[in-house]
């Protein structure tokens, strides 16, 4: 069976201010997967991501959501998106939980359309996704950094979408909570079939929940199922890290590169 | 007061004017505070100024447009004011609120030329500073009707547009919601109801109009229709305590409608802190 490419990107590079901080990528994500991507910090992950959701332009290369070019693509409504900012958004903003949730719908609506009781009943249906029912009508700068992160993913989830990306959702949240988080990613994979592609630097618990992981520092550097990520040993790891970077580029140093 | 209201027009233009701006004003209020733009509304009154007195010349040397409302000077360069500060946002990319001082001092130094060769200072600059009861005129109550009625179908009609701009620029993107437009569409609202409250309010103290109520409402809300509502309901009430103080007290209505506006604003801080402290001694307990 030949799976359908949701997100395909060719050759894509990318730089800030002299320095490239994606180089020569190419990836493609499938229907019905969950994707880690992961690598150390500054290692152009969050980058790559706002090249995907056009939200920044690459140097070179091209993306295509759902077979169609970012440029011209519109279905928004398919995507879900909880970015690392929404750790550090402004808490002092007056709005409740629904309010947020709610705004996720605007992808699906049209430009004239209002919020009605559907709306709110589907924002609602989310929020029991996440289980934040009973949080609905509080002020989203009173929850904990946990539940804000639940809210964010509940707004990702409202327009259902068949693909969500998350860029670091783990950070600031605590480790009981973190168990919890992936169990909920877990079930909306398998249960609800949406593709999932998620960032992070905790390479360890990653492999255990995804399918699939990228390993990326600039330029990809693994790309496979997570069971074969598993077989290697860090000290592999580290090799399959330097021998890759060895032949694609000579002029920087991985020793800081670690898997936690 | 209300005796003289059914029977002195420049009453019943006052008022009117004042009812309208003092919805208009905190409900774009609103979101210039939460997109922490409160500066904004600063410059564009100065930029107004600028044209007022651009108007008050011109009336003087050109005998032909002798009876040019200046509202209307003020409100063509308040909106190219608002248009300017787009244009070096994207110049100063790394320091957007450069725009804001360079657009200020740009109008007032403008402005303070333009008045000087009108003849220097008098009585009709000062009501544009601070506002009057009695300069209002029947045109500009039609004017500012129109740009209200504008204001709030705008508003209603981009709601949801405006929340997500305002809440999240990066997820407003990723929804296919058009920044670029709906930011222009509302700086320029916000330059007109600038030029509208100027002849009550004055020039110097519309920006409190909008942020003030605002302030005073983020204290209290939980929502953000919440803390629309609110806004409007201290606005007006700061506009009906300070027009109806001036009138009586015969001193420009500007002053004690935003005097108004602090006094709400300090009670709703104390009023949270007693909660608060009633509170904690509740748990105490």
């Amino acid at each position: 069976m030949k799976q359908n490419a949701i997100v395909e990107m060719k050759d894509l590079s990318f730089k800030y201010e002299k320095e490239w901080v994606v180089k020569d990528v190419n990836l493609s994500i499938y229907e019905g997967q969950f994707l880690g991507l992961v690598g150390p910090n500054g290692s152009g992950k969050s980058t790559l991501i706002k090249l995907m959701l056009g939200l920044s332009k690459p140097d070179v290369g091209s993306v295509q959501l759902y077979g169609e070019s970012i440029k011209k693509f519109d279905k928004w409504e398919e995507i879900g998106f909880v970015s690392q900012k929404a750790n550090s958004f402004n808490s002092g903003f007056p709005a409740t939980v629904i309010e947020v949730v709610k705004s996720g719908l605007v992808s699906r609506m049209g430009t004239f359309s209002f919020f009605n009781r559907k709306h709110k009943e589907r924002a609602m249906e989310a929020l029991r996704t996440v289980e934040m029912e009973e949080y609905a009508d509080t002020n989203i700068g009173e929850l904990s950094g946990g539940q804000q992160q639940r809210v964010f993913i509940a707004r990702a989830l409202v327009s259902d979408p068949s693909l969500v990306i998350l860029d670091e959702p783990t950070v600031g949240v605590d480790a009981k909570h973190v168990t919890d988080f992936y169990n909920l990613l877990g079930k909306l994979n398998k249960e609800k079939g949406i593709t999932l592609l998620m960032v992070t630097h905790d390479i360890g618990t990653i492999t255990d929940h995804a399918t699939h992981v990228v390993c990326m520092n600039k330029t990809i550097h693994f790309h496979g199922h997570s069971d074969d990520y598993k077989e290697f040993s860090e000290e592999d790891l580290n090799q399959l890290y330097g021998h890759a970077v060895q032949q694609l580029s000579h002029n920087h140093d991985h020793s800081g590169v670690s898997h936690s | 007061m209300i005796e003289s209201l059914m029977q002195y027009q420049f009453l019943q233009n006052a008022v009117i004017t004042g009812l309208l701006i003092g919805l208009v004003a905190p409900l774009l209020g609103v979101f210039i505070v939460v997109r922490r733009l409160s500066l904004i509304a600063d410059a564009l009154s100065h930029i107004t100024l600028t044209g007022i007195a651009a108007s008050l010349l011109l009336e003087k040397r050109v005998s032909a447009i002798n009876d040019w409302n200046p509202i209307y000077m003020g409100m063509v360069f308040s909106v190219a004011g608002a248009i300017l500060i787009e244009r070096l946002r994207k110049v100063y990319k790394h320091y957007e609120e450069l725009a804001i001082p360079i657009i200020l001092s740009g109008g007032i130094g403008l402005g303070v030329i333009l008045i000087s060769l009108a003849d220097g200072f008098n009585t009709d600059l000062f009501s544009y500073l601070f506002g009057s009861v009695t300069a209002v005129d029947r045109s500009s109550v039609w004017t500012v009707l129109f740009i209200t009625l504008g204001v709030i179908a705008i508003v209603i009609l981009f709601y949801k547009e405006l929340f997500v701009l305002s809440f999240d620029e990066e997820h407003a993107s990723i929804s296919g919601v058009s920044g670029r437009w709906i930011h222009l569409l509302f700086i320029v609202m916000v330059a007109l109801v600038i030029a509208s409250s100027m002849q009550v309010v004055g020039i110097l103290l519309v920006s409190a109009l909008m942020t003030l109520p605002v302030a005073a409402a983020l204290r209290l809300s939980r929502s953000f229709k919440q803390t629309i509502g609110l806004s409007i309901v201290f606005g007006e009430t700061s506009v009906i305590t300070g027009l109806y103080s001036a009138y009586h007290l015969s001193v420009p209505p500007g002053g004690t409608i935003v005097m108004t506006a602090v006094l709400i604003l300090i009670m709703t801080i104390m009023y949270k802190r007693m909660q608060k402290q009633f509170l904690v001694k509740g748990e105490a307990s």
